[in-house]
């Protein structure tokens, strides 16, 4: 299948990523040439065959419902590009 | 450069007060800073090192037990959590990260009384064959420093090749363990899926990622993975079987060994390597094992596989980084579309993008069933055929890549040359199988050729022990 600006941009706003003009046109490049690639598998026969999943064999792995292994508040917003003392900040979202 | 070549034999010199873990602390730091130029270590704990050197040797001097790693100095991929220390996944957009808590590996590793060196620069989110991805500046690979180290855990190769620390820690999801591992002539270990805990682990794709060693030794891999494997309560998808000791396992017998068609005799394959794997066959042959050729008409289908299902768990795993919680925020955002979109777009390097949009397509309404669960009914394919193979024989045997290192720059332009770099290496993430490369030969201009071997899951113990048994 061939790639086009519009699948492009569809993916961009899908995965919140943004390209300019050149990079757009790289992008679709590499993306036309990996899915040649990965065309390839239209070749083998799956009929009948379930989607494999899970690579791990052991099921429900269950433990006791204690309250573990949270972060504190001041590590959690340790990190944060921009916070006050109990909350993340972002830019305003809900504009007069 | 230390002259201990396995942590046993250190131990020994150790408790014997021939030298301290302060002297070998300060004798890595130094020939650290001598190869700065590599730029295997993206940050060097070099104070703390020292601290915990000190200690050590007065813990020893003591008399108190000695954990199973004393004085073993290891460095860590930079995608692997050590709290209060920076964690980047050679990303800028984690570049003022600061974990706040330690992998299960780290915490295992401390614990045995292991000294945790540095952090190790790799390809951006362990996606990529040549450390040419790192936000960082690429990797050189010791040997010549104008070729790449392999990839993704390049640092971790070159600090173990180029004798920075003892050992690693490198985390393989379609050969970024082994593939560098053979690039610099070392031994890497990618263990059984969930054998060892993720926890701590930065995700690129969860149902392949694995943490493993990279050593001079079987033997000292062997040793760290007995220490770092095994069920953890902050990680479902690690196994709740016990943990054998591998360092005491044995492999007397003879051992039958697959050859799959299509893999010596495959058209990528350089000369050199050929060669060195033919005559490693021969060699096992008269050594009294058997290696015969066993039908596999999928080795075309390993990397498609591979990028379809690798790029859809990628696409999802890294929409964390969206800019709001942690991680880079771009100054250029006004409101919330463009905090995720610029940050992520000024964030992510070329490759991670490549792959966030790949895993998204084939993710994407549509296309899901065309891409993504066809890929998923290939992996059952492969699954069965390799566990069918594993009732005949104990191991399968290939080259770890289809090339010595190349050079610098020499792949960047054009992705599906690079991927090919990890023709052999997906298989074994493909399936959940252990796989290791030894380093068994050198090219005409003397350059590292590994060689890889894959048991059934959960052999890991068995695998290591015949890798031992022949010399490695």
């Amino acid at each position: 299948m061939d790639i086009d600006n519009g699948l492009v941009d569809r993916l961009a706003e899908l995965s919140k990523l943004e390209f300019n003009a050149d990079e757009k046109e790289r992008i679709k490049g590499d993306l036309q040439k990996i899915l040649n690639l990965v065309e390839k598998l239209n070749e083998v026969n799956v009929d009948g065959v379930e989607p494999l999943k899970y690579m791990n064999d052991d099921v429900n792995v269950l433990r006791e419902d204690e309250v573990k292994g949270q972060v504190s508040k001041a590590d959690a917003l340790s990190n944060a590009p921009q916070r006050d003392s109990d909350y993340f900040k972002v830019p305003k979202v809900i504009k007069k | 450069m230390s002259s201990y070549n396995t942590i046993r034999s250190l131990q020994t010199a150790l408790t014997a007060g021939e030298t301290t873990v302060s002297a070998i602390v300060d004798l890595y730091i130094k020939t650290i800073d001598a190869k700065k130029q590599l730029n295997a270590f993206l940050e060097v704990f070099t104070e703390e090192a020292q601290q915990r050197a000190l200690q050590l040797d007065a813990k020893r001097k003591s008399g108190q037990p000695l954990g199973k790693l004393h004085g073993l100095v290891i460095g860590i991929k930079d995608n692997i959590c050590y709290a209060g220390h920076k964690v980047t996944g050679g990303s800028k957009i984690l570049e003022n990260f600061t974990s706040i808590y330690n992998a299960t590996v780290v915490e295992r590793l401390l614990a045995e009384d292991a000294i945790i060196i540095g952090r190790l620069n790799c390809d951006e989110f362990a996606m990529g064959s040549s450390n040419e991805n790192s936000a960082y500046g690429n990797v050189k690979n010791a040997l010549d420093e104008t070729l790449v180290p392999g990839g993704s855990s390049g640092g971790s190769a070159v600090a173990v090749q180029a004798d920075l620390c003892h050992a690693t820690l490198g985390s393989d999801t379609g050969g970024s363990i082994r593939q560098p591992a053979s690039f610099c002539g070392v031994v890497g270990v990618k263990p059984t899926y969930g054998l060892v805990s993720r926890y701590g682990l930065l995700a690129y794709a969860s149902s392949f990622d694995q943490i493993g060693p990279l050593t001079k030794s079987v033997e000292d891999s062997a040793l760290i993975l007995e220490v770092i494997a095994g069920a953890d309560e902050f990680d479902s998808t690690a196994s709740q079987k016990p943990i054998p000791a591998y360092t005491s396992q044995t492999f007397p017998g003879k051992a039958k060994i697959a050859v799959l068609k299509n893999t010596v005799d495959h058209p990528g394959i350089h000369a050199d390597v050929k060669q060195a794997t033919e005559t490693f066959i021969a060699d096992l042959k008269t050594k009294g094992h058997s290696v015969e050729e066993v039908a596999f008409d999928l080795m075309d289908y390993l990397i498609p596989t591979y990028y379809v299902l690798t790029t859809a768990e990628a696409s999802s795993n890294l929409a964390r980084y969206d800019g709001v919680h942690f991680g880079f925020r771009s100054p250029n955002a006004v409101d919330m579309e463009t905090v995720y979109k610029k940050s992520r777009s000024e964030g992510f390097g070329k490759e991670v993008k490549n792959r966030i949009m790949l895993g998204t397509f084939v993710l994407s309404s549509g296309y899901y069933d065309a891409y993504y669960s066809r890929a998923q009914k290939v992996r059952r394919i492969l699954k069965e055929q390799i566990r069918a193979i594993f009732k005949d024989y104990d191991f399968i045997l290939m080259p770890t890549a289809p090339s010595v290192a190349f050079k610098i720059g020499e792949k960047t332009d054009d992705p599906i040359a690079m991927y090919l770099a990890d023709i052999y290496t997906v298989l074994a993430n493909l399936v959940a199988i252990p796989g290791l490369s030894i380093p068994v030969a050198n090219d005409a201009q003397g350059l590292p050729i590994g060689i890889q071997l894959m048991s059934d899951k959960f052999e890991d113990g068995k695998l290591m022990a015949f890798a031992k048994e022949i010399g490695y």
